[in-house]
């Protein structure tokens, strides 16, 4: 058995999906929060079924000739029962959704969810009046707390295994007639996959996109007569088709939301009261640079106490592990390239990369980073993009890699495209290790800041190059804000435990085994060819060790390889004894920017072909020249 | 006739046509916006920045090319904003 989580963006999907899954499908307090599906197995009452979490959709039209996955999903894929999660402190307009997944015919119940949040605004909703008007079960839930989902899942597979079939709502008169034509004229048509022929019809009367594309050259002649029909309901209605047909089911779904609703009058609490503060025309900048300067000492206060006596433990280590074995021999070399990973891992990326995860986990979970797009709307013009990209560039600071595949939130390709290329320019978690490991531990931390400071100049100047460049049009902003929220504990820890279990599982064992393979490889003198081989931009442009160029190859990996692979070439976790802080600042410049680690060109590539990703990547090189060049003239000529 | 970017805060104003092709409507269809809808102005931000609007329990930021395309018509009462949606009404 197979049930699909469907709902509108933030309605709490993936956290009752998280329940059954455990913490798996990342959830955060911002709309379409999870761009692509997950599925788990799970056993209810002894029977194994599985359960699929969808992106959140707004609507079931496409406006894309290609299909979103959630759409593509509910269109093609069998499964026996949808769960309409519906937020019910937003019952009307979630309702609109809930109306059109009737349509599609297919058993369905409602998990009324956020019942909480509804009592808070001083809504109460009489769910069985609503489930007799949708004619599907409703269980109210409080997903995030876990209240009501055992019932959930009971009354599902309960209602999956009669498999009755739901029934579309009826529109207006005007609309069902001409629903009614359509249909009549998809009918006799057998080309049509079996999607209901009504939901078909409504969808095309709406011009769906994805839809229309698709019949365009299969079925002229009903593509020819939903536009009679069209044109016809335009005149008689003096609204274009979609808005009569978009129209009507909005008066369905407010005057379903009337009857089982009963307002309570709410009174302002701190939520609004922080909003007024935090998106103030004259107080909503400073707070933010105040809470992003705040996120930013936080990372370094901790990582930096957390280090220093680790590497100091691992120095002592490192030195009784050389003393076991004949120096020089093969033994050596890897036992010490083995204990240089393991450090590297422990003392260095993990101080900084927990308090960074933790932070970022705070700022989503709040509901922070879709205030951030509004105040940032009017900059993000400046270069040519609008407030909703700032979503896939803070996140850029986590990873780039689900930062880039977030880009899809954006509606037009010019943006996707243009925002993709700027959150790889964006320094990542790993990278964030170098910075803070390096030019933060031993410069200072006004460095660092300095450094993020230059990154986001220069990302404005690619922008608006970009912008300038590319042709296309942008919708511009439009973006649900949702409520503010105290993040919880448990899926604060849950979150960054997901992102560190990435790191553990993955980076740190190929840190570890990179760490011994660059030992080996200097043990046979087989490093130095490679080391001589890039001298020209390490040593000559750069000013740098010759040593450090093995480190950038592995840093292709990954990112927090540079800085271990650093430790590891130069025999010791205290850098600064071997390297000048000019050098670490080049260093650093030339890391930050130089082309983004082998699993974001991938999604890059996927995203814009092999060849833009190419030439992106070789164009990063380029930037990270220039800017690591400019820093080190720039030192040696104030400093 | 006004447009949506130039309605002051706190301010109730309907909604009255929507410019700018099926695919800014349809979009702002989705997010519950809608001909005969009341939106209230909740803030504005500056430098010309977006709109944030609250329209049935639900804010929503509009940028301000956006909003341009938005007409609305106001009553010029000056209301609460979680006021009831059936006083504004019937006050007019
Ligand atoms: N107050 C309250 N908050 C909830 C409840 N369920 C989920 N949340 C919170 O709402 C936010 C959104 O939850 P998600 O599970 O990410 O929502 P989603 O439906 O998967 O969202 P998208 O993937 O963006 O479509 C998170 O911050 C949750 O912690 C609930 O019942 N009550
Ligand atoms: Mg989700």
């Amino acid at each position: 058995m197979r049930f699909v989580l469907a709902g509108q963006p933030n309605s709490g999907k993936s956290s009752i999906f998280n329940s059954v899954a455990g913490y798996r499908s990342a959830t955060a307090n911002f709309p379409k929060s999870s761009i692509s599906f997950t599925a788990t197995k799970t056993l209810i009452a002894g029977r194994e079924v599985e359960v699929v979490d969808l992106p959140g959709i707004y609507s079931v039209t496409s406006s894309d000739t290609v299909a979103g996955p959630a759409e593509r999903y509910l269109l093609n894929e069998s499964y026996d029962l949808i769960v309409n999660v519906v937020d019910a402190s937003r019952l009307g307009r979630s309702l609109e959704l809930t109306l059109q997944l009737l349509g599609l015919g297919r058993p369905m119940i409602v998990a009324l969810n956020m019942m909480d949040e509804a009592r808070r605004r001083g809504v109460e909703i009489d769910h069985e009046e609503l489930s007799e008007l949708l004619g599907v079960p409703v269980v109210t839930t409080i997903s995030r707390l876990g209240r009501g989902l055992k019932r959930l899942f009971r009354e599902s597979l309960r209602h999956a295994t009669f498999a009755v079939s739901s029934t579309p709502p009826t529109y207006d008169r005007e609309v069902e007639e001409a629903v009614e034509q359509v249909r009549a004229a998809i009918d006799q048509d057998d080309s049509i996959p079996d999607i209901p022929s009504r939901f078909v019809a409504i969808k095309l009367l709406e011009g769906d996109a994805h839809l229309s594309d698709r019949f365009r050259s299969r079925a002229p002649d009903l593509m020819d007569r939903v536009a009679d029909v069209a044109n016809h309901l335009e005149e008689v209605h003096g609204w274009s088709a979609d808005q009569v047909v978009s129209g009507s089911r909005h008066a369905v779904a407010h005057s379903i939301e009337d009857r089982v609703v009963i307002h309570q009058s709410s009174k302002e609490g701190w939520r609004e009261r922080a909003d007024r503060l935090l998106l103030n025309e004259w107080t909503g900048g400073p707070l933010m640079v105040l809470i992003l300067a705040g996120f930013f000492w936080l990372v370094f206060g901790v990582g930096q106490r957390v280090e220093a006596p680790l590497v100091v433990g691992f120095n002592w280590l490192q030195g009784s592990v050389a003393e076991q074995f004949p120096p020089g021999s093969l033994t050596a070399t890897i036992a010490d390239g083995l204990v240089m990973g393991l450090a590297g891992g422990v003392a260095i990326v993990l101080p900084y990369l927990i308090p960074f995860l933790l932070g970022l986990a705070i700022l989503e979970d709040t509901g922070y980073l879709p205030r951030l797009a509004y105040i940032l709307d009017s900059f993000m013009h400046r270069i040519g993009l609008h407030g909703k990209s700032v979503l896939p560039l803070i996140l850029g600071y986590g990873c780039s890699v689900p930062a880039i595949m977030s880009t899809r939130i954006l509606e037009s390709e010019k943006d996707r495209r243009i925002t993709a290329v700027l959150t790889s320019f964006i320094p990542c978690s790993a990278r964030t290790v170098v910075i803070f490991g390096l030019v933060a531990a031993f410069m200072g931390p006004m460095w660092a800041l300095a450094i993020y400071l230059l990154n986001i100049f220069v990302i404005v100047v690619l922008g608006t190059v970009l912008a300038k460049r590319m042709k296309g049009a942008s919708p511009g902003l439009v973006l649900e804000i949702p409520d503010l929220s105290l993040p919880e504990v448990k899926t604060l820890v849950a979150k960054t435990w997901l992102a560190l279990k990435e790191f553990i599982t993955i980076a740190w064992p190929l840190l570890i085994a990179s760490s011994i393979v660059l030992g080996v490889l200097e043990w046979a003198d087989a490093a130095d060819s490679i080391n001589a081989l890039l001298s020209p931009l390490t040593v000559w442009m750069l000013g740098l060790p010759a040593a450090v160029g093995m480190t950038l190859v592995f840093g292709v990996l990954r990112k927090e390889l540079t800085l271990v692979m650093l430790v590891q070439a130069l025999g010791t976790t205290d850098i600064n004894t071997v390297m000048t802080t000019q050098q670490l600042l080049t260093f650093t410049l030339f890391v930050v920017f130089y082309v983004p680690c082998i699993a974001t060109i991938a999604v890059l590539a996927r995203q814009m072909g092999w060849r833009g990703a190419a030439a992106i990547s070789g164009f990063t090189v380029v930037v990270a020249v220039v800017v690591s060049v400019s820093g080190r003239v720039f030192y040696s000529l104030f400093f | 006739m006004m447009t949506l970017d130039t309605v002051g805060i706190k301010r109730q104003a309907r909604v009255i046509m929507i410019d700018g092709g099926q695919k800014v409507r349809s979009y702002l269809n989705t997010l519950g916006i809608h001909i005969g809808d009341w939106l209230t102005v909740v803030q504005r931000a500056p430098f010309r920045g977006p709109v944030l609007v609250e329209v049935h329990g639900t804010r929503v930021a509009l940028g301000r090319g956006v909003a341009s395309k938005i007409q609305v018509d106001m009553d010029g009462v000056v209301e609460h904003l979680s006021g009831p949606m059936e006083a504004v009404e019937a006050g007019k």
